[in-house]
């Protein structure tokens, strides 16, 4: 009965309660924000050790840093923040080599070298029904690896984990708009190399317009 | 309009944006321009492919390591019967 009562519980709900002490609602928002985490690193690292090593760092984070929490976005935001700055620092250790530099990742882009998008056609499933097959999931995983880690950093946070690109520039360190260039590009290279998979060669068009 | 511009409007545009918010001219390009009609819902395929996917699950063993490092954790932190909620 009180375990059922916890679960209606919001993660605000629960997030006050563990601020006061309650260590139930601690763990039950963990386990509500702990999918979320652990997809997220493992999305950034790509190894079940090294995602879980993120996730535990963060929730050890947010033991340390609960009560200072202000509030200012959600918990889910926060603490996706958190697990991402986590993910960040595995990811430049192990990256000594191939790593590009900090100040090369919060470079800003330009829309001037975008990819323009050149196989164009409408595929022939919905992503709902391709989800559905199994050698897809290793098909877009592969996909998202060959990123750059500037882009798929920022595709992976706005759009795969739904963050606002507020939220994705602040656990970024990038601008606003440098976070929607990025995400133009990885969107066009992701949609560029699944539409050559997915979309129906039959029905590929041509722009028929030139731009200035 | 220049193609980059035409880009970032269409990225606008994926992320919700309402067409009346970018300008009139996109608007009126979309309307006329299949292709990118199709970039559009492409990208938008893109994204809910990516989104309809779950394969990673957090390992069970994982799972009661980390409540038992949380625990122990916490009662460092609050003091010994951390499990049990004290007010004052």
């Amino acid at each position: 009965m009180e375990n059922q009562l916890l679960d209606e519980r919001t993660e605000t709900d629960l997030l006050h309660e563990a601020k006061e002490g309650n260590f139930a609602a601690f763990q039950q928002l963990v386990t509500k924000l702990q999918p979320r985490v652990y997809g997220l690193t493992f999305r950034i690292l790509h190894q079940a050790q090294d995602a879980e090593d993120a996730t535990q760092q963060t929730f050890m984070a947010l033991i340390e840093h609960i009560a200072d929490f202000r509030e200012e976005s959600s918990v889910a935001t926060w603490v996706l923040r958190i697990a991402t700055n986590n993910a960040l620092k595995i990811l430049r250790k192990k990256r000594t080599v191939k790593m590009v530099s900090m100040s090369e990742m919060a470079s800003e882009d330009s829309y001037s070298d975008v990819p323009h998008p050149e196989f164009i056609a409408p595929w022939s499933q919905t992503a709902e029904e391709i989800a559905q097959q199994s050698e897809v999931q290793e098909e877009l995983q592969k996909a998202l690896l060959e990123l750059d880690d500037k882009y798929r950093l920022v595709f992976i946070l706005r759009d795969v984990e739904g963050l606002s690109v507020r939220d994705t520039a602040h656990a970024l360190e990038l601008t606003e708009s440098n976070v929607k260039v990025r995400l133009l590009r990885a969107r066009l290279i992701l949609r560029e190399r699944l539409t050559k998979k997915f979309g129906d060669a039959l029905q590929a068009m041509i722009p028929d317009h030139k731009h200035s | 309009m220049t193609c980059e511009e035409l880009l970032k409007a269409l990225n606008d545009y994926v992320d919700g944006a309402q067409l009346t918010e970018i300008c009139e001219e996109f608007s009126q390009h979309l309307a006329g321009c299949d292709p990118c009609q199709v970039v559009v819902d492409n990208i938008r395929q893109t994204i809910s492919l990516y989104r309809a996917g779950q394969p990673y699950a957090m390992p069970k063993s994982f799972e009661e390591r980390l409540q038992q490092s949380l625990k122990q954790r916490w009662e460092e932190k609050h003091g010994g019967s951390g499990a049990s909620a004290t007010f004052g």
